[in-house]
């Protein structure tokens, strides 16, 4: 069975696009687009890997991966975060928030990928 | 030969353009039209006389049809890929590409433009996200709409088939992000110049105050009658000011007032077609002081000097609280001017009058002279310390031959080409100084 990925980004069309590149990669990709019920979310799928947003409508990216690190079940899960600011002040957050990997957009869909992979090989 | 390569395919968009049917330019060029179809397809090289049967036939110039305009096109393909790990296989089959699918190369190149115009921008602006609410809203945007167009038109550019119907899908979203852009980044545009002329007005009420001046040609027949009212010409000039601006204008006007008590207009303009512009004569003549002479001077309407005279007053922190530039003795708008005028150096030692013949080094033409005091602000009291201000009047001066030395001097460093001066305090946009090396 392919490993699946969760994403959580509210952009239709960024959405579409991860969509595209990791299905055609073999991943079973999952999307949702509120923060409010992302960790719910996550925990009725139970994603290898999990792809985060920071802005969220309902909830923040950071809230959210605070509140599934408490959660035993889900302090291991692999996560990568996404944010459209790229200061060190943000990773910094991210980082102490407890994610396994950090990028920017614009990303290069190439990165993506790969660092998709390196998440779920951990 | 690359260029060989696209031949076939200008033909084909000729063609197309023209309206004529394939089988029609064949018999026109006098070849099969299956033949045609290969060389449009470029699978077929071209050249020699049916190539000028075929431009002939078309219409056009042979070389239009060997030389194109895919250059731009093929360059901003490869930029696109340079940014992917595109094996190198795939990058040599970019004029392939770009040929067969014109197109869809266009739009691609199109989105790689609009990617690094908006990556530009978003680097410049990246700082002030933190300070400004609306600017971090509005960027945020635009880097979700450059991310979702980047990620889609990668998929498009890397190799690997992708279904028509994804394509069209990922076609119309580039198309839909690009409109969102263009929206978002004008909205910004407008936003941040809103922002400038906003901070023009409120910061610097000096300026609004140099407007009113300038507007009134520095002279208030209002306030030169024994009956004057201050408060009515500040109504009347400063509705549109800050509250700041108005503030300022009522302590000019305030003192333009006794200025023109203590120096009657009428007995004034007497004094100076005997004397000229001479601070000093004035002061003698109304037993006032220096700078009251040297203001009123500056407050004559421009008949009644042979030129006008210009006026800078800076407080003891060397800041200019008073302008009247002339033409040719540009004073700075902003902060003060060059350190060499005697306006700073009077600070040094109140009460003494320079008199110097200036040249501003950048004003080749024009000489002047300044005559420069700085004394207290107000009569000292019994144990107390006194500020200083500093006056100087600037007067226009004819380039004759003189025994007099003539200092050279600058407006503001920024500006200045004085190669090696020892006051400069900012590089020179003009002249390579020492120290640019650095």
């Amino acid at each position: 069975m392919s490993k699946q990925v969760l994403l959580i980004e509210d952009e239709p069309n960024i959405i579409e696009a991860i969509s595209f590149i990791l299905s055609r990669d073999g991943w079973s990709v999952k999307t949702h687009s509120n923060g409010a019920d992302a960790v719910d979310k996550v925990k009725e799928r139970q994603p290898d890997v999990l792809i985060l947003d920071v802005m969220l409508p309902g909830k923040s990216g950071y809230d959210i991966l605070r509140e599934l690190r408490d959660d035993p079940n889900h302090s291991e899960l692999p996560v990568l975060m996404l944010t459209a600011r790229g200061q060190t002040k943000d990773r910094e957050i991210a980082e102490r928030a407890g994610c396994n990997a950090f990028m920017t957009k614009p990303f290069s869909n190439a990165d993506m990928l790969e660092t998709v992979r390196t998440l779920a090989a951990k | 030969m690359p260029r060989d390569t696209l031949t076939g395919s200008r033909i084909r968009e000729r063609r197309v353009m023209a309206g004529i049917k394939q089988s029609e330019l064949a018999k026109r060029a006098d070849i099969s039209p299956s033949y045609l179809n290969l060389i449009e397809h470029n699978r077929r090289r071209i050249g020699g006389k049916l190539l000028v049967d075929i431009a002939y036939a078309l219409g056009v110039e042979p070389t239009s049809l060997t030389e194109g305009a895919e250059t731009a096109l093929l360059a901003t393909l490869r930029e696109a890929a340079s940014e992917t790990d595109l094996p190198a296989e795939e990058l040599s089959r970019v004029e392939e590409f770009a040929g067969r699918f014109p197109g869809w190369a266009q739009l691609l190149a199109d989105t790689q433009r609009k990617v690094e115009t908006l990556q530009r921008s978003v680097e410049t602006l990246t700082d002030r996200m933190t300070h400004d609410p609306h600017l971090a809203a509005s960027l945020h945007e635009m880097l979700s709409t450059v991310t979702a167009i980047r990620s889609a038109a990668s998929i498009l550019a890397e190799p690997g088939d992708i279904e028509p119907e994804w394509q069209r899908r990922f076609n119309r979203n580039i198309y839909e992000d690009s409109a969102r852009l263009a929206d978002t980044s004008r909205s910004l545009a407008q936003y941040l110049e809103e922002v400038d002329s906003e901070a023009s007005e409120t910061n610097a009420p000096q300026d609004e105050i140099d407007a009113v001046f300038q507007q009134a040609g520095f002279h208030f027949p209002m306030l030169e009658t024994a009956e004057a009212d201050v408060d009515s010409v500040v109504a009347h000039f400063g509705a549109d000011l800050s509250q700041s601006a108005r503030w300022l204008l009522h302590l000019a006007l305030t003192r333009y007032r006794q200025d023109a008590a203590k120096i009657p207009l009428n007995a004034c303009a007497e004094v100076i077609d005997r004397t000229g512009a001479d601070p000093l004569a004035l002061a003698d003549a109304f037993d006032t002081d220096i700078p009251t002479a040297m203001r009123r001077l500056a407050q004559m309407p421009d008949e009644g000097l042979a030129d006008p005279v210009g006026l800078a007053i800076c407080d003891g922190a060397g800041v200019t609280t008073f302008r009247k530039p002339l033409p040719e003795f540009p004073l700075p708008r902003l902060g003060a001017g060059c350190s060499l005028w005697p306006l700073y150096r009077a600070l040094t030692r109140p009460m003494l009058v320079y008199s110097q013949l200036l040249e501003q080094s950048s004003r080749a033409a024009s000489r002047h002279r300044a005559i420069a005091v700085a004394q207290p602000i107000r009569r000292g009291k019994l144990g107390e310390e006194v500020h200083f201000e500093s006056h100087m009047l600037i007067v226009p001066e004819p380039r004759t031959n003189t025994a007099e030395p003539v200092h050279e001097v600058g407006l503001t460093c920024r500006i200045c080409p004085h190669p090696d001066c020892e006051v400069r305090r900012e590089l020179s946009i003009l002249v390579a100084t020492k120290g640019q090396n650095f």
